[in-house]
């Protein structure tokens, strides 16, 4: 019972990989096709999916590549849960687990954000990126489906873990974000953008959208470190204990809080904000990896 | 920068406001805020003392040239150390000089009534103007106040404000840092923590002579322990036949509280409640039950003595000493709950409950170095001056003679680590992180604007706004208030 629905799982994971892959090659070609235009890239500015030369059949490979997305966000939702159902558990006991819950949150923060911002240029690198972290986690991070270790049983370990996840998912995005900004901000002053690139938003909207992003989750990255805190005051006796976790988990707040005081009480924009909000991701990342694979600690349950 | 020139010629209330003023500005607290993260990272690289005493002596031995330095410059207590402590307070201190200023003054803006109408709306944002009438013109403050703005009403004009929560947010957010902060010190100045272990069957008094470890804070004594007993009558440990990984660990116990006895349950997630004082179950692993006998065939030791677990399947290691025999026997064992044995590496276990128990031992005699003053680990002999008599296992019930006595492998109880832990800050801290994530979403949500509405000698209205820090959704209010004032609705 519990092996077969750990199959199916895999069998979910598996195609949405798939259906990633083909919004990934979808997007590839809707952004090759915006070169193969030239006539549209004098006129080139901010967003220009609906202003390109061959307007339909770029909208439909952009149509394809987006609904591939939705696709490939059901599939690996399924994967996530009947992955659950195997463990009998929520499905964060592993980095397995947890890479795929991330992969989802990931998708699901991109998906969210598109429905009001033109966003589709991003795709190719979400797809990718999406598709990098599933293919670590079912190669090198894959464990059996196993029953959650005694500590983990807690209704904190669902809401802090919940909330850690999606706040990894669009520190992520935002620092996906900030670095095309980086990238077209260095091409500008070198000579101009790319062609492939001209169809990308203006830099002040990049910067802005970044600094929205990481506005918008702080505080529940702030919430996600408390409920921490919570969950280790009942299982080990103490809410903080300065554990690798627990000390990048405050590092990584402590960089986005001077990220939000750089920008509204400093005034900091454009290529330094970025570049802190690139560092601050990067802690959480490093948390991540190092802390998880490497690290020692009452915080190491990546089954490794 | 230019500034810090002129310092030598400023006198001395001068200078100390000019660093007061420097301590308190944005810039300051946000480098100390960066040098704070920065400060956090070498104590996560680094083994700490007060997370991992084994790993810092591990370190001491495998890099005995440096780790003196390192800890000379507190690397091994780095969250507790003098440079760690200055970055904080500094910190904090930036932050009461700032927040509390602005607090006072954010308290007046708020008792003050909105500012009066500016004599040029026009070149405000989303500026209307329409015909109207006295009493679409006494509309607008029904709207006003319908939609609670702050409104100072004159005689042709309306000043309305709203959304001072952005502000209050904020300096709530900040306030609460320094709750959270006074909580954790708090706690580290009047709590306790303590360790024991304790074998099922036997019971625990809380006093200090019980515990294996206990620390108190720096500003209390034993006096706070709370008067309770805990007897440990059974213990219950789930494991998943396939992975062997543990699934649930719950202990009951007999409580004795001031005369009140009770039965309860302890678990990993839900220690027991004494006021401010938790009990959590930390650990656990087995105690074999010896007895062991002199070469008279009088029994110099008998009862259940805790091995230490050393993997998940709780192969476990631990010292039986009979300093009472002359001379003195101390039996060097590792316990394996169900026994295996493979080629490479002899004795193991494959399964953490007791299915096949087995004990392992080499019997040593001579001086078992317990007077020797050095403090001696319960799980170790140090045999370096005594002599191996005998080397043997033993299941269940089963006696291993030799010359100079006997032992008898009784059975096994398991036992487990009790913590106690009094964190009387812990609420505080908590109050300040709840009040600290509401005052965030308040100061990142919130939108502060102004209305203005003002009617001319012609019955001309006039309806114009300002958002600060570009705060969305004027264009769509000032639209509303505007189908209101024309009766629209
Ligand atoms: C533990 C240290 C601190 C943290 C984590 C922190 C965090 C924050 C955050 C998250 C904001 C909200 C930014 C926004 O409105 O978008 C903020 C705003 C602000 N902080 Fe801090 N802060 C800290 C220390 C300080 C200190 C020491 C000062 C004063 C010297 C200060 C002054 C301010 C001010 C003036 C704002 C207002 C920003 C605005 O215009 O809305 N903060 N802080």
């Amino acid at each position: 019972m519990q092996t077969t629905w750990a199959y199916i799982s895999n069998y979910f994971v598996y195609s949405a990989m798939g259906v990633f892959t083909l919004s990934f090659f979808a997007h590839a070609y809707e952004t090759a096709w915006a070169v193969k235009a030239p006539a549209t890239t004098a006129s080139t500015k901010g967003n220009l999916l609906t202003k390109t030369l061959d307007y339909k059949r770029t909208e439909k490979a952009a149509r394809i590549a987006t609904a591939m997305m939705i696709l490939g966000f059901l599939l690996l939702f399924a994967g996530v849960i009947s992955r659950g159902i195997s463990a009998q558990h929520v499905p964060w006991g592993n980095m397995y687990e947890f890479s795929i819950t991330g992969a989802l949150a990931f998708t699901g923060a991109y998906l969210a954000a598109l429905r009001k911002n033109d966003l589709r240029w991003l795709g190719l690198f979400i797809s990718l990126a999406v598709l990098l972290t599933l293919g670590t986690a079912i190669t090198l991070l894959y464990r059996n489906s196993a029953p959650l270790v005694p500590a983990l049983k807690s209704t904190w370990l669902v809401i802090h873990v919940t909330a850690a996840i999606i706040s990894g998912g669009v520190f992520l995005l935002a620092n996906v974000i900030a670095a095309t900004y980086l990238y077209l901000e260095y091409s500008e002053r070198t000579g101009g953008r790319k062609v492939w690139a001209k169809r990308l938003p203006d830099l002040e909207t990049l910067d802005q959208l970044s600094y929205r992003l990481v506005a918008f989750v702080f505080p529940l990255w702030t919430f996600a470190v408390i409920a921490g805190a919570i969950w280790a005051e009942s299982a080990w006796g103490r809410y903080w204990g300065w554990d690798p976790k627990e000390t990048w988990a405050f590092i990584t707040w402590v960089a986005y809080a001077a990220y939000l005081h750089a920008r509204v009480t400093i005034g900091w924009k454009g290529r330094r904000a970025a570049w802190l909000c690139l560092f601050a991701g990067s802690t959480f990342l490093f948390n991540y990896v190092y802390v998880n694979v490497w690290g020692t600690g009452k915080h190491t349950y990546s089954g490794l | 920068m230019s500034k810090e020139v002129n310092i030598p010629e400023l006198g001395a209330t001068a200078s100390l406001r000019y660093l007061w003023n420097q301590l308190t500005s944005m810039r300051t607290a946000l480098i100390l805020l960066m040098m704070l993260g920065v400060a956090a990272i070498p104590g996560s690289l680094i083994p700490q003392r007060g997370q991992n005493p084994m790993a810092v002596r591990d370190f001491f031995e495998k890099h005995s040239t440096i780790a003196p330095w390192i800890d000379r410059l507190f690397g091994f207590d780095v969250y507790g150390s003098p440079w760690f402590s200055a970055i904080y307070i500094l910190l904090f201190i930036s932050l009461i000089g700032c927040v509390l200023p602005r607090s006072i003054e954010h308290y007046k803006t708020m008792r003050a009534l909105p500012p009066l109408t500016p004599k040029n709306l026009s070149r405000l944002e989303e500026h209307r103007k329409f015909a109207g009438s006295k009493k679409s013109f006494d509309r607008a403050s029904k709207w006003f106040e319908k939609n609670r703005f702050r409104v100072r009403v004159e005689k042709s004009s309306i000043s309305a404000e709203k959304g001072y929560l952005r502000e209050t947010g904020n300096l709530f957010f900040h306030l609460a840092l320094i709750l959270v902060l006074l909580g954790v010190s708090f706690g580290a100045l009047f709590g306790m923590k303590g360790e024991a272990i304790v074998n099922v069957g036997e019971r625990f008094i809380n006093v200090p002579t019980t515990y294996d470890s206990l620390t108190f804070g720096k500003l209390v004594n034993e006096k706070i322990l709370p008067n309770f007993t805990i007897s440990v009558d059974k213990f219950d440990a789930k494991y998943d036949p396939l992975t062997n990984a543990p699934k649930d660990y719950t202990a009951f116990v007999t409580v004795d509280s001031n005369g009140i006895k009770e039965k309860r349950v302890i678990k990993v997630n839900s220690p027991l409640t004494f006021g401010s004082t938790r009990v959590y179950l930390q650990a656990n692993g087995y105690s074999p039950i010896v007895t062991v006998r002199d070469s008279t065939g009088k029994v110099a030791f008998q009862g259940p003595v805790p091995f230490l677990p050393q993997d998940g399947n709780l192969r476990s290691i631990g010292a039986i000493k009979v300093p009472d025999a002359d001379p003195q026997i101390g039996f060097v064992a590792s316990f394996l709950p169900t026994f295996s044995r493979t080629p490479n590496q002899g004795g193991i276990s494959v399964f953490p409950e007791a299915l096949s128990p087995k004990l392992l031992f080499s019997a040593w005699l001579g001086d078992l170095g317990l007077d020797s003053g050095i403090p001696q680990s319960v799980y170790r002999i140090d045999t370096s001056k005594m002599k191996r008599v005998a080397l043997s296992s033993l299941t269940p019930g089963e006696s291993y003679k030799f010359p100079e006595g006997e032992i008898t492998f009784e059975g096994l109880t398991p036992w487990v680590n009790l913590q106690v832990v009094s964190d009387p800050g812990k609420d505080f801290a908590l109050v300040g992180a709840i009040v600290a994530v509401l005052g965030l979403l308040a100061s990142l949500f919130g939108r502060r604007r102004r209305i203005w509405v003002r009617i001319d000698e012609d019955k001309k209205i006039e309806v114009a706004g300002l958002a600060k820090n570009g705060a969305p959704g004027l264009a769509a209010e000032i639209a509303k208030l505007t189908e209101y004032i024309k009766g629209e609705k």
